[in-house]
């Protein structure tokens, strides 16, 4: 065995395992010099202005949180653990207002405290200083990416979800009076908007205890085959609901389309505009509390 | 280090011999759906297709296995529901497929049903080797709308 | 129990308490025709409020006892369809065939008696 000094500027071969090896001792080094680079990292932040919408104690936690998990990502090698966080992270700050830029601002940043840290550790040997960049990069861009492309996503998820209450708003289903609904349509119909229609009548069925709904398409200028799917099932499924749907404003033009879906036409009431659907459905439920009312129980057997 | 995709996610196996296993295997593909962000009437579609394809199995094969797990596609996120059986298997996998709902009974059913219900269908089969049935349905391309059975209305 | 059928009056009253294996369709099913013929109802409530799912099963079942009920001179009303599952069946193109539907209990009673 022979005894063998290697000064830590020289390493004797290129290959992953050193790559293994240095990176492990770069992870080291960003441990040790955690404290100090936290609040490196914070001064920057505030120096740029990010994260206004937070308070320095809650800066603090989240930048002590995500510098750990940071640092642990590096070392193993997988972002699951720092995935979890950042959404979790995200669904937290979305709604108190940050912006993607500040969460990539932030992520930056970091990076860079992190690299020049590196490079005044390593600055004696630019040899060994770009096998140490080259074991730092691909893994920091990683995290980079993933940390920002999780805020992104629950943005975007918050978004559709935004867009779905918008749809709500502008589909309304009125009650006009007891057990009948109008649900008057205004607009091109797209499929995802007939879907939404179609949730919306049947919960509004349901709450109101609608016996009838008027649907009103006269505000409608044309619906392709799909769509005209959607109103035929939304019609079948108001009926499994034990609710009568009439058809308002049907212009030629979509009865025409209707007829070429394969509709029998006479499987849903259509009537001229929605006054006289209202009418009709009021005429209907009128017959009804009659017969009831004329009926003569029966008697038991 | 591990990279987001077309990776399977959380999945779930359900061995299919009774008709007992087909109520767990769709309260299964209910729950995950519902987990995943699909909305009440995309899990019913999921859980009603599931109920369609376990009854398949039991009925043709004897026994088999649903396997559910969530996908995720760029933004889409989504549940993918795998039926395998090593049962005789369908001879012709296009007629089956092909044939309208009027004029089907039993499998072709079961299957016209499943692919109204979910985004698509696949069918993988060979008399004596057993069918495969790979079906999906993804968020966003279902009935988009807010839970309106657990808003205050 | 996952069905309790009660008579009202003429007519039967069947709530689903919770969702059915096939085996458990088929002993509705039967008891259904057998307790219609039995008090010789003049109609049937089947309350599937609880009911996740409707399959083809289910509404094959639902339509085999409205045939025979029909037959005997009895009406058959299913109640109780969630929006989900009215959704589910008419993307499915499931036709309840002979058997008449209503929001809820009170008025699946109400169309029994007009």
């Amino acid at each position: 065995m022979t005894d063998q000094l290697t000064p830590p500027a020289q390493a004797p071969a290129e290959g992953p395992e050193i790559d293994a090896e240095l990176l492990r001792e770069l992870v080291a080094h960003l441990r040790q010099a955690g404290t100090a680079l936290r609040e490196e990292w914070t001064r920057r932040i505030t120096e740029a202005q990010l994260l206004s919408v937070m308070t320095p104690d809650e800066i603090f936690s989240e930048v002590t949180a995500v510098y750990d998990n940071y640092v642990d990502a590096l070392e193993s090698g997988s972002v699951e653990a720092l995935e979890a966080y950042a959404k979790n992270l995200s669904e937290r700050i979305i709604p108190r207002g940050v912006e993607t830029h500040e969460v990539l601002g932030v992520v930056l940043l970091l990076r860079d405290v992190l690299a020049r840290s590196l490079f005044e550790k390593y600055q004696d040997d630019r040899a060994l200083l770009n096998r140490v960049l080259d074991a730092y990069e691909p893994a920091a861009n990683r995290i980079a990416v993933t940390v920002s492309v999780s805020f992104v996503e629950e943005r975007e998820r918050v978004i559709r979800q935004q867009q779905v209450a918008i749809r709500e708003l502008s589909t309304p289903v009125l009650k006009v009076r007891d057990q009948l609904l109008i649900l008057p349509i205004i607009g091109a119909l797209d499929t995802a908007r007939a879907r939404q229609l179609t949730e919306q009548l049947l919960h509004g069925i349901r709450e109101n205890r609608a016996k009838f709904v008027v649907i009103d398409i006269t505000g409608v200028p044309a619906i392709d085959m799909q769509v005209a799917n959607h109103l035929v099932q939304a019609v079948r499924a108001s009926g499994l609901m034990g609710a009568r749907v009439i058809i308002t404003g049907l212009s030629a033009e979509i009865a025409q389309t209707l007829v070429n879906i394969g509709l029998d036409l006479s499987m849903m009431q259509s009537v001229g505009d929605l006054q006289g659907g209202i009418e009709e459905a009021e005429r209907q439920l009128r017959y009804a509390v009659t017969r009831t009312g004329d009926e003569p129980r029966n008697g038991e057997s | 280090m591990t990279s987001r995709g077309h990776a399977a996610m959380n999945e779930i196996r359900v061995p299919i011999a009774s008709d007992a296993d087909a109520v767990t295997a769709r309260q299964h593909g209910r729950e995950a759906a519902l987990r995943i962000g699909l909305s009440r009437s995309e899990a019913t579609f999921v859980a009603t297709a599931i109920s369609e394809i376990a009854r398949n199995v039991t009925t043709h094969a004897g026994s088999g296995e649903i396997v559910i797990h969530e996908v995720r596609d760029g933004e889409r996120v989504g549940i993918v529901v795998i039926a395998h059986d090593e049962g005789p298997g369908i001879a012709d996998v296009g007629a089956v497929l092909a044939s309208d709902y009027a004029s089907t009974a039993g499998l072709g059913l079961g299957l016209w049903g499943a692919r109204q219900l979910m985004d698509d269908l696949e069918i993988t089969s060979e008399p004596g080797k057993g069918t495969t049935v790979t079906m999906r349905k993804w968020s966003g391309m279902g009935v988009l709308g807010i839970d309106l059975d657990n808003h205050g209305s | 129990m996952t069905v309790s059928i009660l008579k009202q009056r003429e007519y039967l009253i069947a709530s689903i308490q919770s969702n059915l294996t096939d085996t458990e369709v088929v002993a509705l099913r039967d008891a259904l025709i057998a307790e219609v013929i039995r008090h010789r109802a003049r109609g049937v409530i089947v309350d599937v409020a609880l009911l996740d799912v409707i399959d083809s099963f289910v509404s094959r079942s639902l339509t085999t006892v409205a045939r025979t009920n029909r037959m005997r001179g009895a009406r058959t009303v299913v109640v109780g369809i969630q929006p989900a599952v009215a959704a589910a069946m008419s993307q499915f193109g499931l036709q309840l065939d002979g058997i008449e539907t209503a929001l809820d209990l009170e008025a699946g009673l109400e169309l029994l008696d007009a």
